[in-house]
């Protein structure tokens, strides 16, 4: 028999705690065997019965070796609450309940002595957000008479490069009295103001990305919605960049400058060129941080595409040798434009904090026209791996951030000339049309997301902590895996028609919105639209109380 | 829903026609109001087109004020004309204590001065004078420019007419082009700086619908030049607009309603000049328009236009004599000031087109 010690690992310590009723069980073992982190396992349990046989009690025992699914008691292969087992039990016999009482915070840092490491989300607040105490409160009637959703035709799109004051557009006028150009201006690319969110193909399986950027062409080439998606940091398949589906593709550069590589080399072979060049300086979920992709998930392909060996690779949380902005404008941005013959916009992600803004104005002032977007990054949003400490603690709410951002522009007249890109907990609630909305109203040009990307693709993770093992490369819906048998879980095509399902309701719903207010196109700044019922909220974002 | 109106003539018209022409539009407004901006004037003003008149309703003590700050800025009065007005009980006008209108001519240190310099001198003279005029309520100066008078006020359009004796046409205060609204916005407090029509530096602009981007317009216009403040009304947005794409970037008339307007990107995607309007749309987001309107406006020269939004949704109608053309929004209006037209040639513009008028009345049509 097992003796347990008080100072063990038992159940009661972990986040989650699993349902087993022994009697629907029929001991298929479809449970353990779809549980990828192992947090179940089948046991042989010494059973005492006591029985009596005879007219009178006459008790005697018998010991019966019995098999049983138990829980495993390691702060290692813990239950996440992903609910796989559930889902694969066909009597429902097992499942898991959530443990109010856990220790987990404080075991796991004793007995591994090192930070608590996971992806996912935020898990501390989830609480109801800002944007959900926004409405839009100013609805067309007789004299501004709302539009059809159904009838009418929207202009929904928005630009993704540096934009010039008219005045100093490279444009006269010819002896026909038409304006005609007069120079060349900054690349400017009109797209769809939802930008599937930077997610690496190290950090993804490549199933999933696949699934993704076959979303992206579908979206474009069938559904005429010009959807980009960020690469996210660490290159991209050499097949793709050589493709011509590479124009919905923004390339992504990181402080680790992984996959630069590859890009580099492939440019000769290019047809078409990229969408657009993201230079991520910081990511909202974890502010501060650099990239971490643990090792158990730098598979082969990824070791190919990088260059690296199979290693936690950790980019820095600086791009090393730039110290200002002034800098960076001269050296990152003037060198991928270069290297794209001033072809392709090249915007900036950061991740929102107290300083945005003046990162934001000084990049508004640059004399060189630039930079072609200000991608702001807030708190709610997801990541693939990250320390616990960061991920929860660190980081700032993107709502009031943008706002500031756009504020400042308009303070000094140059509102649209770095086109403003939020993301972060954006669709959190599920309703991604809302959310975007609610943001172009207050100043954003478009919003991006990652996350809820993920959830359209079988993301069983939530805010309230469950599953969020992003980071173990087990992900059990073998969206965040490199892992062959997870990976395989997940069917591409499905993955690509949810995302195109889903976008396709989205833009149904982004017109649902625009229609009454009278808009067709885009309300960028359109901050009178909404209202909030808390003072606090319509004062820092200077709309409408109502009550 | 406002009802709005423009004569432009060969001839000299008195403004009695503009107020027959809002009256039998009567239902599509409130009785809020009368306002119209007349320019290419005749009768008293006519020797006098190249000199600025100022058009100022105020309180005694604004008019002192006024006078003062004109005199020791250097301009010298040549002409002042105070209609005689009508005072009898019982109308419903919020009238002011003076109506003057008053030339000037240019102080001496501007004799030599270019065109350019004058006009910013007339514009800065007339936002000092606002904004000394503010404080409590003593006067609103409407316009300070060579051949143009500018009367806005509150009340019942008909009773504002008999006030200023504007039912019996005379020779003295006529015009070749008159625009006219007979409402006061809705969407805002009643305030006399925001009846329409708007003018700016020779520019003149009125409209029939609401502004859904006046936020956007407003909050970039801001910042765009110095005249354009107030924004009492969501229309005014339309008036600087004018004015910055016309005058202060220099571009055609055609292109206004590129910004205002802008075409759908499916359309640009099909013309020659793709590059250029996209151009367009991407640095002047901030001044598009999206909600239902029709624009009725006037250049320096002279030139009446009219546009409208992109889903027709307001209705304009041009008629036309051989001396005469009339810009109503219904065509009861323009049969009270133009009865024996022949109404087969009036004009039913488009969405997305623009309609000029030009000086010898020639018409142009921009489909855009
Ligand atoms: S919920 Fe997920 S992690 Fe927990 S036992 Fe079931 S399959 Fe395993
Ligand atoms: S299901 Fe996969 S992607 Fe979703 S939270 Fe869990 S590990 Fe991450």
């Amino acid at each position: 028999m097992e003796t347990m010690k008080i100072h063990d690992v038992t159940p009661n310590d972990l986040p989650w705690k699993i349902r087993y009723d022994a009697s629907r069980c029929t001991l298929c073992g479809s449970c353990v065997a779809a549980c990828s982190f192992r947090a179940i396992e089948p046991k042989v349990e010494r059973r005492r019965m006591v029985f009596s046989e005879g007219d009178l009690p006459e008790p005697k025992q018998r010991f019966s070796a019995v098999p049983v699914i138990r829980q495993a008691h390691s702060v290692k292969n813990y239950c996440r609450g992903c609910g796989i087992c559930e889902k694969v039990c066909p009597n429902d016999a097992i499942g898991p309940v959530r443990n109010q009482d856990t220790r987990h915070p404080i075991v796991t840092r004793c007995l591994a002595g090192d930070s608590i490491k996971r992806g996912g989300r935020k898990n501390l607040e989830a609480t109801v957000r800002t944007l959900d105490k926004l409405r839009v409160g100013r609805i067309s009637q007789m004299t501004d008479p709302s539009l059809d959703a159904q009838r009418h035709t929207f202009d929904m799109l928005a630009p993704f490069g540096r934009i010039l004051p008219a005045g100093k557009l490279p444009l006269k006028i010819n002896e026909q009295g038409l304006l005609v150009s007069d120079g060349q201006a900054p690349p400017v690319r009109w797209i769809y103001p939802v930008v599937i969110g930077d997610m690496s193909i190290g950090a993804l399986s490549w199933r999933m990305w696949e699934g993704v950027a076959m979303a992206t062409a579908y979206l474009n080439e069938e559904c005429g919605l010009p959807v980009r998606m960020c690469s996210g940091e660490g290159g991209v398949p050499v097949r793709l960049l050589k493709s011509k589906y590479l124009k919905y593709m923004i390339l992504q550069i990181a402080s680790g400058h992984f996959g630069w590589n590859r890009i580099v080399k492939a440019m000769p072979y290019m047809t078409e060129d990229p969408a657009g060049v993201l230079i991520k300086i910081g990511q909202g979920a974890k502010p501060g941080d650099g990239g971490l992709l643990m090792a158990q998930k730098v598979a082969e392909h990824i070791q190919a595409i990088r260059g690296v060996p199979k290693a936690d690779l950790l980019s820095p949380p600086n791009h090393q040798g730039l110290y200002s902005i002034e800098e960076s404008v001269q050296k990152m941005f003037l060198s991928f434009n270069a290297a794209f013959k001033f072809r392709v916009p090249v915007a900036i992600k950061v991740a929102a904090s107290s300083t945005s803004v003046s990162v934001f104005n000084n990049l508004v002032r640059d004399p060189y026209n630039i930079v072609g977007g200000f991608f702001l990054d807030g708190i709610d949003g997801g990541t693939g791996a990250a320390h616990e400490v960061s991920l929860d603690h660190t980081g700032h709410p993107i709502v009031s951030k943008l706002r500031d951002c756009y504020l400042a522009a308009v303070a000094q007249g140059r509102q649209g000339q770095i086109p403003l890109w939020a993301a972060g907990g954006l669709g959190r609630t599920g309703d991604l049309a809302a959310d975007a909305f609610k943001m172009i109203a207050l100043g954003a040009n478009g919003v991006f997301t990652g996350r809820l990307i993920l959830q359209m693709a079988g993301c069983v993770g939530n805010d309230m902590g469950r599953c969020n093992a992003c980071n173990t490369g087990l992900c059990p819906a073998g969206i965040t895996t490199q892992e062959p048998a997870l990976a395989h879980r997940l069917d591409p095509e499905k993955v690509a028609q949810n995302i195109v399902n889903y976008f396709l309701a989205m833009d149904q719903e982004l017109k649902k919105l625009m229609a009454p207010i009278g808009n067709s196109s885009l309300p960028v700044g359109r901050s009178d639209a909404l209202v909030s019922t808390d003072r606090g909220v319509a004062e820092r974002l200077q709309i409408q109380y109502v009550c | 829903m406002c009802r709005i109106g423009a004569i432009k003539s060969l001839n000299y018209v008195h403004p009695s026609q503009a107020l027959l022409l809002m009256q039998s539009q009567q239902k599509g407004h409130d009785n809020s109001g009368f306002a119209m901006v007349m320019q290419d004037l005749g009768g008293i003003f006519e020797g006098y087109k190249h000199l600025p008149t100022l058009s100022l309703a105020c309180t005694d003590e604004g008019l002192k004020l006024a006078e003062d700050m004109l005199h020791a800025a250097g301009f010298q009065r040549v002409l002042q004309w105070v209609p005689e007005t009508n005072p009898q009980p019982g109308l419903d006008i919020n009238a002011m204590p003076n109506y003057v209108f008053e030339t000037f001519d240019y102080p001496k240190a501007y004799k030599h001065a270019t065109q350019q310099e004058k006009e910013e001198l007339l514009l800065n003279m007339r936002l000092k004078l606002r904004a000394a005029l503010e404080d409590d309520d003593m006067g609103f100066v409407y316009s300070f420019w060579p051949d143009v008078v500018t009367l806005k006020e509150i009340g019942d359009p008909r009773d504002i007419g008999t006030y200023f004796n504007l039912w019996q046409p005379d020779k003295k205060f006529t015009a070749r082009v008159i625009t006219a609204q007979c409402r006061q916005n809705t969407n805002y407090d009643i305030v006399r700086y925001a009846a329409h029509p708007f003018f700016l530096q020779g520019y003149t602009a009125l409209a029939n619908g609401e502004n859904t981007f006046y936020q956007k317009n407003k909050e970039f216009q801001r910042k765009l030049h110095h005249g354009y403040i107030g924004f009492e009304s969501d229309s005014q947005c339309f008036l600087y607009t004018l004015h910055y794409v016309h005058r202060q970037l220099g571009w055609p008339l055609s292109y206004y309603k590129h910004v205002i307007t802008p075409l759908p990107f499916e359309t640009i995607e099909r013309r020659d000049d793709k590059e250029q309007m996209l151009a367009i749309r991407q640095s002047l987001s901030h001044l598009e328009i999206n909600g239902p309107n029709t624009i009725i406006g006037v250049l320096p020269d002279g030139t009446l236009f009219t546009c409208c939004d992109a889903k027709k949704l307001r209705p304009i109608v041009i008629g036309r004599s051989s001396d005469t053309v009339v810009f109503a929004s219904e065509v009861c209006g323009i049969n009270e000031v133009l009865p024996d037209r022949n109404w087969e040639t009036d004009i039913y513009p488009n969405e997305r087109e623009i309609v000029v008028i030009g000086n010898r009345l020639e018409v142009q049509r921009w489909k855009q």
